[in-house]
This record gives C-alpha cells, structure tokens and sequence, in this order.
C-alpha cells in the first residue's frame, strides 16, 4: 500500500480519518479547539465526499445523547467535543459506556473553566477517566489520525463493544500542521469495514423488539456494572491485535504504551499527550551527556495498562510523572495516582514523584523539562523531594 | 378515524402487570398512544414515572423497543434515534425493511416544561420525524411531588408547601403548548385520556405530520393531586369543562378548537375541590387565590379561544 504524505492540522487529519469511516450520524455542537474538526467533517458532507447525516444539536448534553439514540439504531456515529463541552455531556458519557454503544469521540483537550480558558491541559478527560470508555491518548497529528482509524475497529469489536475517546492536545496538536501519511480512501475503508448493524442489538428490530435503559436497582445493578469492568478488562487483547494489525499495515507501531530510550534508564519520564514529544528531545539532549534517561508514554490510559506499566517502570530508580490536570485535595494528579498504586507491592519499586505542570496551556518548553530532568537526578543521587511538585508555576 | 371497534382489535403494547399506582391516568395515555401507533413504533422515555413503572429490570411493559437514556433528553435522544433510521434507510443497512416507522418520546412535566425543554426546543427546530408527549401531571412525581413549571397556582407540593404563612406555589404554570407553537412544527395539540376519540385522532394527525408534533396531555395524579383513584378520568373531563385544560390543535400555524366548550363553563373550584393538593385554599382567608385562579383560567381560555376563532 503506498500511504500519502501530507500536511494537515490534528483536527484535519482526524475529519480525513471519520470521513474514511464513512459514519452514518455525527451529532455536533461547536467548541474551540475541537470547532474546525467538525468544520473540515462538515465540509466533506457538503461536498458529498462522506453520507453523514449530521444532527446539528443545541448543546452537548444533546450531542452526547442523540449519539446515544442513534448508536442504539445499530448505525455507526461519532460527535467530539472539549472541556466546558466535555463537562457538560459527562452525565450521557457514562449512559454511553452502560449501553456499551460504540461511539467514537474526540476530546480535543482543553482546560476546564473557572476560569474560563481555551488552552490545552488534560483536565476535561480526566474527570471522565472512570466513565467506562476506552481512552487513546495522542502525542502527534500522525497518531491522532491513526488513532481516528483503529477507534472503530476497538469500539466495534464485539468482544468490546465499548466508547472510545481519542484524546489530543487543543491548539497544539488540533491546530498545528504537520506532515503525516494518510491511507488512501480504499485502504482505511478496508480496515475499518463496515458496521456490522445487525451484529448487536437495535431499537430499529421492531420484530425483536428490546428496552435500553431500564431502572435498574439492588438486585441486579450491582451485577450489571461487573460486566461492564469485565467488558473493559477484557478489551486489551483485542486492542492489542488491532494495533498489531495496524501497525504491519501503516508501518507506524502502536501498543498501550511507547518506550523511548528505557532500556538502560534509570530515570523514567511518565507523560501523556504532545509533551512526549517535547520530553523526546530533552531526553535525547541528557543521554548526549551520558545522563541514563528514557520515556514512557501512555497510549492507552483506560484500560490502564497496568502489566507493561509495571514492566516497563520495574527497572528504574526514579519516575517522574506528568499531570497535566490536577484531583484538588487529592494526592497527586490523576497519572501518577494509578502509576504509584500499580508499582505498589513490586519488587524494588522505583521512587515515584508527580509534576502538575501546563495547567491552562502554559507552555512546557524545553527549559522547564530540563529542570524536571535536574531534580530527578538529584533524587536520583539520594535527594529529598516531595511527592507532589509543580512544574512551570510561578510561585 | 379512530372508533372503538377498530382500537380494540389493536395488540395492546403497553402490558399490564407495570408498577404504575392504581388509579394513575398515565398508563391510560400510553396505552392509547400505542394502540394508534402500532407496532412499528420506537418509544423513548425520559426518567420520571411513566418510565419507572414500565421498566423495572427484569421486565418490561413495552412490546415495542424502547430506550431510557436520562431525564432532560429524551428529545435529543429519539431525535438521534430517527436519524439513524433515516441514516441506515438510506445506506440500505434497516435490520428489518420499514418504509416508515414512528418515534415517539414521552416526558413528565418536569422532563418537558423545565429540565428537557433546551433539549425538545432543539429537536423540534431541527425538524426530526417525531411526536413528543408531555404526559402533564404538574409536579415531579417520581420523586416526592415537587413543584414544576407546570404546577398550578395555589397547588401544594413538596417543595412549595401551604404552611402557616405561604399557600403553596405562587406563580402559575407556564404555557408550554404555546411554547411549542411558536417553534412552527407542523401539530401540536392538547389532550386528555378521557377524551380518548380526540387523542386517537390527534396522534394519527401528529405522526401523519411531515416533521415533528407535540402532545401535551394533561395526567392526574393520585398521590400527587391526592384524590379518590376512582375519579382520574372524571377530573379530565372536568379540567376540560372548567375550561383549564382546552382541548385545541394547532395545524400548520392554524388555532382550532377540538371540541366546541360550553356556554357556562364549571367554575374552577369544582375542579379543585376533590384535590387534596387544593384543600388549603378553601379555609377562610384565601378566597383571593381562589379568585386569582378563576381569574387566570377565564383569562387563558379567552386567549385561546381568540387564536382559534382567528383560526
Ligand atoms: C439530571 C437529573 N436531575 C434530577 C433527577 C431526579 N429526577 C428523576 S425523575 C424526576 C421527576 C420527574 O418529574 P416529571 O418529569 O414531571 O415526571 P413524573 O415523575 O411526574 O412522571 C426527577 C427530579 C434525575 N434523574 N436526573
Ligand atoms: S405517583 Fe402519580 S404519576 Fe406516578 S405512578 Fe403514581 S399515580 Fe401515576
Ligand atoms: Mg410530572
């Protein structure tokens, strides 16, 4: 297969990606920076390149919901949103995972008000991490794009058949042209197929007919909820052999979580999202100076990829994760939270310590990652640190 | 055109053996709903009582499909329904061949009138296929009967209680129906159960209707209004003699009355006598509300009938 190289903004390349999808529903409703995907989405209906019915909604209490009625159709449907969006849907969020309806939504990452801010941290999917969906996390417009592809293929399963959120970072990934390869039209369509509508159940089979959503108490809630941790504990397995399958058609690896020079490392960096990118290069800078450093990034947050976490993490001395949200009165943000408890119990676990940093888009260069970087090795060398530190705040 | 003979012979989707309270009107109007809509019908519920009672896993009342996703979106929830039947129709994937089928959302005043009125707005502007019944019974009465939108002036409620110096809800209820007007659908309409040859027909009309209709069908309460269970359908016929609930469609824009109303309505208080959410206002000293609520249904009515002589 000969992929097209191209230059597309993350929010482009995941309107190509749907569009190759061919999805019958798309419920919309705008919000800065997810707006252009469904500008660019809406573009290919209107030029009659994808048959999308798009039920333009008046919020996204209603995008989440009428995603739900049509997914329950049997028809396959995506809507995508951000932040104050992403609040506002979070009740329906979970209806959609209960219903184990195959919905497939990009959150372009933004931070939630108040106050009131469109830049980019992690703290909209975050609080919707326990909503029982799927999250894929992205570092780059290319794994935005291949991640708007396999999320049909996760969701559909019918070993899954489960929501999945396709996080990317607002603005620096949404709105940032890079060069990617794209499949052709035919190749996506190839791996992705067509919904099987009649695979599930649907409210249209008024021969078979079914009621979804029924009040459901003491005696069977309990039980319900326990397929649902099933269905999601299950779900690695075939993730795993659809990434497999991608990743020998597109050449571009995907797994639950990428290694970046940990072979040796006896410091490890824990990020989610753009900021590996920027941490690939720092890394790269202190290895030049001999510095034993390397990078573990989540691809998949939920599942949480607990075993290679461990693995992964097992050899090092120290681990510095990266919150880019933050669990007020809490202990630590939301990475490190699960990090510390899964190496918890292991043999010679590494020393954990949490950063919160780029709270509301404040930019993560490379000086602050260099700092990072330095206090890690300082409690490398025996230092005394505290658990939960903030990065890049002025204080 | 509905006769009772034909209705008869209808299957009946909505079972009995639902946990709906003896004497609650509501189950009357789904039923009659059903029996005109016919099987090939997708029925959404928005929380609230008429879900609960017909729901209760294991089991269900509807022989049709049907979804509960939440309180305040039933609209946005069937809208997206309907549009993945229109969205499959035309990819040629309907798991089973139907040129035409209804979808149908019903919702307590709560779920309409206050918490999903964003929600049917939005569904109603954007044209879906659909009919939406607001099953009135002017409280929250799935959760303790508390005061709505569409709880009428003077009514006790849970939350806006007579006590020794407040005599229950202060406002009057909003006007929904006109609400629904004003969004240019092509039918909305009240009803009631007890007129069921006008309900039948109005529910042929609105699923005939090449867009979206709205019902609003008034549903007394046993527990909420707190009457004899006996007398459910008679406080229809009564809220419709007294002129409180006016059975009227509105066709394309078009005011009509359903039934012509009687020279010499019944006044409001024999209405609100057997209810014991009105007991209050019978004591000495609030005749003024009583007043004020005779006052305000001549007034309503007289807007009505204007908008249908205007036709
Ligand atoms: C978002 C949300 N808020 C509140 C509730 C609690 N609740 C469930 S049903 C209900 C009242 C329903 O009232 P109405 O729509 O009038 O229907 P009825 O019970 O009277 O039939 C309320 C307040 C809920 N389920 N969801
Ligand atoms: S509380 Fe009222 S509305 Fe609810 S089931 Fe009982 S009678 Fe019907
Ligand atoms: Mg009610």
């Amino acid at each position: 297969m000969k992929q097209l190289f191209v230059g597309l903004t993350g929010n482009e390349a995941v309107a190509t990606a749907f569009k190759q999808a061919r999805p019958h529903v798309a419920p919309a409703f705008p919000i800065t920076p997810q707006t252009e995907m469904m500008h660019k989405f809406a573009d290919f209906v209107a030029d009659g390149e994808v048959e999308t019915e798009m039920i333009l909604v008046e919020s996204e209490h209603s995008a989440m919901s009428a995603a739900v009625g049509a997914s329950a159709t049997g028809a396959r449907v995506f809507t995508a949103t951000s932040s104050a969006g992403f609040a506002l849907m979070w009740e329906v969020v979970y209806i959609a995972a209960n219903l184990r309806l195959p919905i497939c939504m990009p959150v372009v990452n933004r931070a939630l008000s108040g106050n009131i801010n469109i830049h980019n941290d992690h703290s909209d999917a975050m609080g919707g991490r326990d909503a029982g969906w799927i999250h894929l996390w992205c570092e780059n417009t290319q794994e935005a794009y291949d991640s708007a592809l396999m999320c049909w293929r996760i969701a559909e399963h019918a070993g899954v058949r489960l929501p999945v959120m396709i996080n990317y970072d607002g603005f620096i990934i949404s709105h940032t042209s890079e060069s990617l390869n794209i499949l052709p039209d035919e190749d996506a369509w190839k791996f992705i197929g067509p919904k099987d509508v009649g695979a599930g159940y649907s409210l249209l089979d008024v021969e078979n007919p079914i009621t979804v959503g029924p009040l459901d108490l003491t005696d069977y809630y309990f039980e319900h909820k326990t397929s649902q941790i099933e269905a999601i504990n299950n779900s690695p397995e075939h993730i795993a052999a659809i990434f497999k399958e991608f990743s020998a058609l597109s050449g571009r690896t995907y797994d639950f979580i990428e290694e970046y020079r940990t072979d040796d490392a006896e410091i490890i960096i824990v990020a989610l999202g753009s900021t590996a990118g920027t941490a690939k290069v720092v890394i790269d800078m202190y290895r030049e100076k001999g510095v034993k450093i390397g990078l573990v990034k989540i691809r998949v947050f939920r599942p949480f990829p607990v075993d290679v976490l461990r693995k992964a993490l097992g050899k090092a001395k120290v681990v510095g994760v990266m919150d880019k949200s933050v669990t007020f009165g809490g202990f630590g943000g939301p990475v490190f939270n699960e990090i510390r408890s899964a190496m918890y119990g292991t043999a010679n676990p590494p020393k954990i310590h949490d950063w919160i940093y780029g709270l509301g888009g404040r930019d993560t260069d490379i000086a602050q990652i260099e700092s990072l970087i330095d206090q890690l090795q300082a409690i490398a060398g025996g230092s005394e640190a505290e658990d939960i530190n903030m990065l890049g705040v002025r204080l | 055109m509905a006769n009772l003979q034909t209705l008869s012979k209808c299957e009946d989707l909505l079972t009995g053996g639902h946990r709906a309270c003896a004497g609650c009107t509501g189950s009357n109007i789904l039923r009659q709903i059903m029996l005109t809509a016919g099987p090939d019908t997708v029925v959404g519920g928005a929380t609230g009582c008429m879900e609960v009672v017909t729901t209760i896993f294991p089991y269900t009342a509807w022989k049709t499909p049907f979804i509960h996703s939440a309180f305040e979106n039933c609209a946005a929830t069937i809208s997206g329904v309907e549009t993945g039947f229109r969205a499959l129709k035309q990819a040629g994937q309907l798991p089973v061949e139907r040129e035409k089928m209804n979808f149908i959302a019903f919702g307590g005043d709560g779920g309409t009138y206050d918490i999903g009125l964003q929600s049917l707005s939005g569904a109603m502007e954007r044209g879906h296929n659909m009919l939406y019944v607001c099953y009135d019974n002017e409280a929250y009465m799935n959760t303790g009967i508390q005061r709505s939108g569409a709880t009428p002036f003077g009514a006790h409620t849970s939350t806006a209680p007579a006590g020794k110096v407040k005599q229950g809800k202060e406002q009057h209820r909003k006007d929904l129906t006109k609400i629904m007007v004003a969004h240019n659908i092509p039918f909305v309409a009240t009803a009631t159960p007890f007129h069921w040859k006008d309900l039948a027909a109005k529910v042929e009309k609105a699923l005939a209707a090449d867009g979206p209709a709205f019902l609003n069908i008034l549903m007394p309460c046993t527990v909420g209004w707190g009457f004899d269970p006996a007398i459910g359908m008679e406080l229809c016929k009564q809220a419709v003699e007294a002129n409180f609930w006016p059975l009227f469609e509105v066709e394309n824009g078009h005011y009509k009355m359903s039934k012509k109303p009687k020279e010499d309505r019944t006044p409001i208080v024999e209405w609100l006598k057997p209810q014991v959410r009105f007991k209050h206002l019978f004591k000495p000293g609030n005749e003024a509300i009583l007043e004020e609520i005779q006052r305000w249904v001549d007034d309503e009515f007289t807007k009505v009938q204007t908008l249908c002589e205007l036709g």
